[in-house]
């Protein structure tokens, strides 16, 4: 018999802690068989977040090093630092990376740090319950925005891919979304091309992943699909905006 | 040996690189950037790494991440940033990781003043960060302890997997003595079992965490802690005496404030009055044991400090009731001294002042 499709052998057979129609376990799998892919499992060292992704390690076998809320990018930075040849890369959710650890990820990517950044979009704080994040659309409720997301208190929702395009030591920015099957094909050959930017020693990588959380938004797993793709994409266009060949090339969907 | 005149900032990061440290992580803050401007010259002379970070916050994630692949990493800062630093400490001391760490204090609380002070030994001894942890924490009181201190400190720091702090107040981090580095080099870095790193022959995996989302398990890591801050009660105490065994009033102070205790002492001796020093050279653990075994023979027991009494606590811990204890404190930058000092000792001795008592 033929085996055409597997399990990666990093992606572990725990079962999950994630909620039905949650969008982590198709991002790890999707890690999983880039970093086979390249063939660098035993060089890999994961930086799992604060949030429903630090568990991460339970999932993913490779060494991995978790610290507090945000500061993957400087705990990244450190081990990098101190071995060069080792692959890293820190996962991280919105509210993580674009809250609390807003200034770590910032100046990481200013450094053109050669690591590699996974960052799981949302839109809300997935553990502690589905409370308000950076990234939580206009007038999406959520349990710290009762009445709905407004700007004069909270500001907009912020664009990280975008952002971050524009720091010279990126090489590679991207945001991606793992709502359909096509979708999913372009995500993982996203993360593939930021772990490339790693590989080659050209910078720091990134890839904004869009994804869908079924439990804080109150929806059925299949209707949060569809809000995400009618709501979200509208506010995060899919694209690269920076790759190493060239400037920024925004395609949105 | 090489005998140097040399700073004390600068002595910490020259005894730093002796001791194998490669990996610096640091933010500019007052009294110890010297240490990160001798650092960003020497670091690249020896192949090591030296980023200045964006925050303290950053700084201490930094080297967590370098020490988690078991590498010698170090981060000195001052009073403020060392408070900005206390979630990264917490986040080592649970995931149980070596590294060094300098607090050159200043006056407080707040961004208080930059001149020298000792405000932040409660910070250090009774845990500044979340959770049950301690820091073995070494208070040396010149330039050449400070050295001395750096050079075995990282092998303290692995041996007990725990974070390792120097606290000193800024003026024995401004001051210039003359230093010597011993020629031996220090113990040489081994590979931990514990380091995450490049996976060589299939090795099981590593995890570094500080987290136990299990309350049994999460119970279990804090008695493992426990026994383990335990040993280092029992095996790494230390302090100095001078002419305690007759001393009829025993002072105790650290840092720079002691050398200013030690000449008060000496005079006093001299005047036929006898007075006794206590300098513990590591302020966790504290040296009780040191002051108990004079409690008999001691009639009163004098804390000098630079903040407004808090070493003065744990004096009164180790003493009891059984004696009375006396505190004198400068603050905010200013160094007690010696004829104020003397002058209280007078006070004290003729019976006109009030013994402190914190245990209200």
């Amino acid at each position: 018999m033929k085996i055409v499709f597997e399990r990666p052998n990093t992606l572990t057979d725990a079962v999950t802690h994630y909620c039905p129609g949650c969008g982590h376990g198709v991002i790890h799998r999707l890690v999983a068989e880039t970093i086979e892919r390249l063939g660098v499992e035993d060089r890999v060292i994961a930086v799992p977040s604060i949030g429903c992704s630090g568990a991460l390690g339970r999932y993913l076998a490779y060494d991995s090093v978790a610290g507090a809320h945000g500061r993957g990018p400087a705990i990244a930075t450190g081990i990098k630092r101190a071995l060069p040849d080792a692959v890293v890369f820190s996962y991280q959710g919105d509210g993580d990376l674009a809250s609390i650890g807003a200034a770590e990820i910032l100046h990481a990517a200013n450094r053109g740090e050669q690591i590699t950044v996974i960052y799981v979009n949302n839109a809300v704080y997935g553990m502690t319950g589905g409370q308000m994040a950076p990234t939580t659309l206009l007038g999406q409720v959520t349990s710290t925005s009762p009445f709905g997301r407004e700007i004069s208190t909270t500001g907009w929702p912020m664009r990280v891919a975008e952002l971050l395009a524009t720091l010279p030591g990126v090489k590679y920015s991207a945001r991606v979304c793992v709502f359909d099957a096509a979708n999913v094909i372009k995500a993982g050959a996203a993360i593939r091309k930021a772990f490339e930017v790693q590989l080659k020693g050209l910078g720091f990588g990134i890839v904004e992943v869009l994804s869908q959380c079924p439990t804080n938004w109150r929806m059925a797993p299949r209707v949060s699909v569809k809000w995400a793709e009618e709501h979200m994409v509208r506010e995060y266009p899919l694209g690269e905006f920076k790759t190493p060949e060239g400037d920024s090339q925004c395609n949105t969907r | 040996m090489t005998r140097i005149l040399i700073k004390g900032n600068e002595a910490f990061a020259e005894a730093a690189i002796r001791a194998g440290c490669r990996h610096y992580f640091g933010y500019p803050i007052t009294p110890q950037s010297e240490v990160m401007e001798y650092l960003a010259r020497r670091m690249p002379e020896v192949g090591g790494v030296f980023i200045q970070a964006e925050s303290e916050v950053a700084a201490i994630n930094m080297v967590y991440g370098a020490a988690a692949t078991g590498a010698r990493s170090m981060t000195t800062t001052s009073s403020p940033g060392f408070s900005l630093m206390q979630e990264g400490i917490s986040y080592m001391a649970g995931a149980e990781l070596p590294a060094v760490l300098v607090n050159v204090m200043r006056g407080g609380p707040g961004v208080g003043s930059i001149q020298p002070a000792q405000s932040d030994y409660l910070q250090a001894t009774k845990g500044g960060g979340n959770g049950d942890y301690r820091l073995l924490t070494y208070a040396p009181a010149t330039v050449q302890e400070m050295a001395d201190i750096t050079m075995k400190a990282w092998d303290k720091a692995e041996k007990y997997r725990n974070p390792v702090l120097i606290l000193v107040d800024g003026f024995i981090g401004q001051m210039m003595e003359a230093v010597e580095f011993k020629d031996e080099p220090a113990t040489e870095p081994v590979e931990h079992t514990w380091a995450v790193g490049i996976r060589k022959e299939k090795r099981p995996l590593r995890r570094i965490t500080s987290s136990h989302m299990d309350p049994a398990d999460c119970e279990r890591h804090n008695r493992h802690l426990k026994a383990k801050f335990d040993r280092i009660r029992k095996d790494e105490v230390a302090w100095e005496e001078l002419y305690t065994e007759d001393a009829e009033v025993v002072l105790a102070a650290f840092g720079v404030v002691a050398r200013v205790c030690r000449a008060v002492v000496e005079r006093a001796r001299k005047e036929g009055i006898k007075a006794g020093l206590i300098r513990p050279i590591t302020v966790w653990p504290f040296p009780y044991r040191a002051f108990r075994q004079r409690v008999r023979t001691a009639k009163a027991f004098f804390v000098v400090e630079m903040n407004e009494g808090q070493m003065v606590e744990d004096v009164q811990m180790a003493v009891g009731y059984d004696a009375p204890v006396y505190f004198y404190g400068r603050n905010g930058g200013i160094v007690p001294q010696p004829n104020e000092v003397a002058s209280e000792l007078q006070k004290i001795l003729a019976g006109g002042v009030t013994p402190r008592e914190d245990r209200i």
